[in-house]
């Protein structure tokens, strides 16, 4: 469904992104673990199309979209939840999940329990700086749902919330997955992509080894988390 | 005769200008209707008072809020000049005695103005114990020939609550020049809140002031600008804290979205007691790539995603 063909991108001669290469398939989730600075929000801005590589293809439904806008994309079914997800004065809840698409409240309330958000609370919260980390990154996950995308890129959906949120956020991935869905979920915290069927390893821009989530987890405390070279800057990986 | 037409051209104008006309036809809610310098309606309900006086350009309106009255429905005023040109001066007067509580929403219409002056010089006073809520919307049209010319001065008593709102989101703006100077008593309530979408060649001047002369006062200067084409905007938030225990905000939001914009802001937090508090916040920039790469990242082109932003800054 969407394949990453030796895509590079480069900041000031230092390679981001390196000959990387990825698939995620249709209706599935796919982990990506990787340590702080291995680029993985990089990927996932040049797979949304906020910045565009020096180099290589993003193939979306045998489409090439390399260069293709953040909008064209989103119409397409691709869709990101940033880490740290912008807030908006006076847009309040119920609206950010319909947005253009003439949500129904019965929907939007459906989106709200899955993140584990009671509507009566929520609807007609606004989307600033009144919520917390937690709730903010559980609404993000709601509009993603709410938006029944194709594939969904979420950018660290786990870090930085508090211990109640975490179950939701997880729960809400799974239901991603259910509603056919295919997820590529960032993180560099290996118990996350548990619920993956897939997870591949990134460092210093690339692809290192893929393969099923227990395999991988297991590689990766082994290999990542006692790296040497974590945090090294242009670090040109194994 | 001609008042009825002129009352219903106004009501009209108010329904259209999204006025809630079943307010303004029922006995229970207090109202007060003006067209240039005629008063077409005025109600009265129990615990407010309202004298009116025709003068050459506009109307003196003395508003009185009797002690302890907790008024029940919101009390509607409905001010307007409905040809292209004229002037409408209004001296309001507004007594809100202690213990007293309301909330007024008023509505100025000019949806024909070319060459129009609205000018409002209020003289307030809030008693103590007593809540006032003003929330005053505009509705202008296309032309951008009006200047809006609002002056208020204040005065909390004691534990008195004034919230106020003026909008003017709907048309063009033309000029406006709002100067509105609050003097806070101990442990009062003062808020002050303009929400403007200026366009073209719109000429904006906004000041507030809040002085928190009374002990555990607290008062918030707040606007919300949207300035696009050529639009011209200057706002002043000015927060004094005076006495102990003091706390004010200024927080001003400017979004430049055009390639004439000036926009300017001159926050100023004065403080002379050592245990007073007054903060500022003051923000000039183009819409936020953050916020709009996250609304297309959901569907929305960039205009819709524009529009989204400036509408939730201005609600």
């Amino acid at each position: 469904m969407l394949q990453i063909k030796h895509l590079k991108l480069t900041l000031n001669g230092n390679p981001l992104i390196n000959e990387l290469n990825l698939e995620v398939k249709e209706g599935k989730i796919h982990g990506l673990l990787g340590v702080n600075g291995a680029g993985k929000t990089s990927l996932a801005n040049l797979i949304m199309g906020t910045s565009y590589p020096d180099e290589g293809s993003i193939i979306f439904e045998g489409r090439d979209i390399t260069r293709f806008t953040i909008s064209q994309r989103a119409k397409m079914g691709i869709t990101l939840a940033w880490q740290e997800p912008a807030r908006f004065e006076g847009l309040i809840i119920r609206e950010y999940l319909s947005l253009d698409r003439n949500l129904s409240l019965s929907e939007a309330e459906k989106y709200l329990w899955t993140v584990g958000l009671p509507p009566g609370e929520y609807l007609n919260r606004a989307v600033d700086g009144s919520l917390s980390g937690g709730e903010r990154k559980r609404v993000e996950l709601a509009s993603v749902l709410a938006m029944k995308p194709k594939v969904a890129i979420l950018d660290e959906p786990d870090s930085g919330i508090d211990v109640v949120s975490l179950p939701h956020i997880m729960n809400g991935i799974v239901e991603m997955g259910k509603r056919g869905s295919a997820v590529l979920l960032i993180t560099h915290n290996e118990e996350a992509v548990s619920v993956s069927e897939e997870v591949s390893i990134i460092c210093a821009g690339k692809i290192i080894n893929s393969g099923p989530p227990q395999e991988m987890c297991h590689w990766f405390r082994n290999n990542c988390q006692t790296c040497p070279h974590i945090g090294e800057p242009n670090y040109k990986g194994v | 005769m001609l008042v009825v037409k002129e009352y219903e051209a106004m009501i009209e104008a108010y329904g259209k200008a999204g006025g809630n006309l079943d307010a303004l036809r029922s006995n229970e809610v207090g109202n007060l209707v003006i067209h240039k310098n005629k008063v077409l309606s005025v109600q009265e309900v129990d615990g407010i008072r309202v004298e009116t006086k025709e003068t050459e350009s506009g109307v003196s309106i003395y508003f009185l809020v009797e002690e302890g009255a907790r008024i029940k429905y919101p009390v509607h005023l409905c001010f307007g000049v409905l040809p292209k040109e004229g002037l409408q001066e209004i001296m309001l007067r507004v007594e809100a005695q202690d213990n007293s509580e309301v909330n007024v929403i008023a509505h100025c219409i000019f949806p024909n103005a070319v060459d129009v002056i609205h000018k409002m010089d209020a003289d307030i006073k809030i008693g103590d114990n007593a809540k006032f809520s003003y929330h005053e919307t505009h509705y202008h049209g296309e032309s951008g020939g009006v200047k809006v010319i609002p002056k208020a001065k204040i005065e909390v008593g004691r534990k008195g609550v004034w919230e106020s709102t003026f909008s003017l989101i709907q048309g063009r703006v033309g000029v406006l020049d709002y100067d509105f100077e609050i003097f806070g008593d101990e442990k009062s309530i003062n808020e002050l809140m303009v929400k403007v979408f200026g366009k073209e060649e719109d000429d904006i001047s906004i000041v507030e002031k809040i002085h928190l002369n009374g002990q555990g006062a607290r008062g918030l200067a707040k606007s919300r600008l949207v300035l696009n084409d050529n639009a011209k905007a200057m706002v002043r938030g000015e927060t004094y804290g005076n006495a102990p225990f003091a706390r004010g905000h200024v927080d001003c939001l400017e979004i430049v979205n055009g390639d004439g914009v000036i926009a300017r802001a001159i926050p100023l937090v004065y403080v002379n007691d050592k245990q007073a508090k007054v903060t500022h916040e003051a923000a000039i920039g183009s819409i936020d790539k953050k916020q709009m790469q996250t609304l297309m990242a959901r569907g929305l082109n960039e205009e819709e995603a524009v529009d989204v932003i400036v509408k939730g800054i201005l609600r």
